[in-house]
């Protein structure tokens, strides 16, 4: 290998490290039983698990979380799939306009829409609901479902459509049982993308959230905000543990496919 | 009918239901943001007038702009070469590099960013491997710095990837074959090829980077408020709810502007999707 090439080899490898070896201190940090969180820990114990599954504070925020992602993800499938539709195989009017709009709230800084939505929700009675942060993060999520299922419908082949109609299917069943399956990995995507969206939206929810409601990663900024609250490393651990069993199995999958 | 029927035919009618969504969700509440900087606490641009005529909040806007250029210029350095090393290493080797990039972009932010306050604080890890008097790295610049460049990364990359990946690297063979030394090709036959989506995926990185809220509230100090920040603090601290919202046109003009210049460059669609 030429020197040059050797440089950038060590360049990309110490850029890898960086990107992925940090964030793993969480993991041995969190069973520290000082509530200073020195590494390596100097006595062992699972206290901030303990305090993170019989604390209500922190379990309702995982609730809640889950509750508006899971929300999240079904509203942005119907909004998203049926507009992906529209976009690639409509003529409708304004179409700049319309797919501007439909690509602003992924470019618009978090912190003016978390401002925005919480005057107008101030008015309405939707801060601290449920409802109010499925309508935001559903806004903030959507555009990366109306990507990936757009992308699975313009590879589709339109003439399996044809051939179930020609074969006596109605439009419902021929959506439900040809178009569906067919774009079902692009709307696998976009569930992803918009349950990750919502679960992991701190901005939109420091602005939205209260005694009422709060989500998990608003109850983990407040615990990292003024003063360490050695639970944010507990949940950080379980998060990001789930994030790599997630990982994994798609990565398998995707091998088994190919 | 007739009067829907002019917006669309039946496919086209399925944009409606998210179209009307937005409207009311998010182009609602940023029309009334833009009317409250314009009209609280009484009519006129004095919101405006208040933010260019201090110092204290200038600063703050040039902090931004600085901050957000030495994070954009740090990505460049090592994101470049990183995207580059992708389309030339072997297939398992490019896997393991994208796999790199894929795990932080998936990793909750604030898992990311607590995982920084415990290395970077005086009594952690990075300052415990050298020597010495701890050496500030957390509520500064350096701080932001590290946290935001790792946030950034992988949309750079991504993006850097798929136009170099779509480079004929015949080209470069030609050039030397008609006597360019290796270095001379690349930066007059390659770099070129490559300057679109690397100018876009690096404004893209710094228009983020302007607006961001989380990773400079936490890792940085005092002395590095950037303009999200600053509108968190003028609406929780003292109620500014003109003033703030004067702020966040600002931002969104600004934001707005860069983007425009971008979607020039690229199709801003496929540089948003390009992490799934």
């Amino acid at each position: 290998m030429r020197p040059g090439r050797i440089a950038l080899w060590v360049l990309a490898a110490l850029t890898a490290v960086y990107l992925v070896l940090p964030v793993f201190i969480v993991i041995p940090t969190s069973f520290s039983a000082s509530s200073f969180l020195e590494f390596p820990p100097k006595e062992w114990s699972g206290r901030w698990y303990e305090n993170f599954f019989t604390d209500p504070v922190w379990l309702d925020s995982a609730l809640a979380s889950l509750r508006v992602a899971v929300l999240v993800t079904l509203l942005s499938l119907v909004l998203g799939t049926a507009a992906a539709l529209g976009m690639v195989r409509g003529r409708y009017r304004l179409r700049a306009l319309v797919s501007g709009l439909v690509m602003a709230p992924v470019l618009v800084p978090y912190v003016i829409v978390g401002l925005a939505v919480y005057a107008t929700f101030l008015e309405l009675g939707l801060t601290q609901t449920t409802l109010g942060f499925v309508l935001v993060h559903t806004a903030l999520a959507v555009p990366y479902v109306v990507i990936t299922v757009s992308s699975s419908l313009v590879s589709f082949d339109r003439r399996l459509e044809q051939a179930a109609m020609s074969l006596g299917a109605g439009p419902v069943s021929t959506f439900a049982r040809v178009t569906l399956p067919l774009i079902a990995p692009g709307l696998a995507g976009g569930a992803v993308f918009a349950f990750v969206t919502s679960f992991d939206e701190v901005v939109t929810g420091v602005f939205l959230s209260g005694p009422d409601l709060t989500t998990l990663p608003v109850q983990m900024w407040s615990g990292v905000r003024v003063q360490i609250d050695p639970t944010v490393a507990a949940v950080s651990t379980m998060l990001l543990l789930v994030t790599l069993a997630v990982f994994a199995t798609a990565g398998l999958l995707r091998r088994r496919k190919s | 009918m007739t009067a829907l029927r002019r917006l669309g035919d039946g496919w086209g009618m399925l944009v409606l239901p998210l179209a009307a969504f937005l409207l009311v969700v998010f182009v609602y509440p940023l029309a009334s943001v833009l009317a409250r900087s314009l009209t609280d606490p009484e009519p006129g641009l004095g919101n405006y007038a208040a933010f260019f005529d201090s110092p204290v909040y200038l600063d703050v806007l040039g902090n931004t702009f600085v901050t957000a250029g030495l994070v954009t210029l740090v990505t460049l350095l090592l994101g470049f070469p990183y995207a580059y090393l992708m389309t030339v290493a072997r297939p398992f080797w490019r896997g393991v590099l994208m796999a790199a990039v894929l795990v932080p972009f998936w990793t909750s932010l604030l898992v990311r960013t607590f995982a920084w306050v415990l290395l970077l604080r005086d009594t952690g890890v990075v300052n415990a491997l050298i020597p010495g008097e701890p050496v500030p790295l957390l509520r500064n610049l350096a701080g932001i710095t590290i946290g935001m460049v790792q946030v950034m990364l992988p949309f750079a990359v991504l993006p850097m990837y798929a136009t170099m990946r779509g480079i004929d690297r015949r080209l470069l063979r030609a050039a030397e074959g008609l006597g360019a030394t290796p270095v001379f090709a690349f930066w007059r036959v390659y770099a070129p090829l490559a300057l679109p989506g690397v100018a876009a995926a690096l404004l893209l990185v710094f228009v983020s980077t302007l607006g961001f809220y989380v990773t400079p509230a936490l890792l940085g100090g005092p002395k590095d408020v950037m303009i999200g920040e600053l509108i968190v603090q003028q609406l929780s601290g003292v109620l500014r709810w003109g003033f703030a919202s004067a702020l966040a046109v600002i931002l969104l003009l600004v934001t707005g502007a860069l983007l425009l210049v971008a979607s020039r460059l690229v199709d801003l669609r496929k540089m948003i999707g390009s992490g799934s």
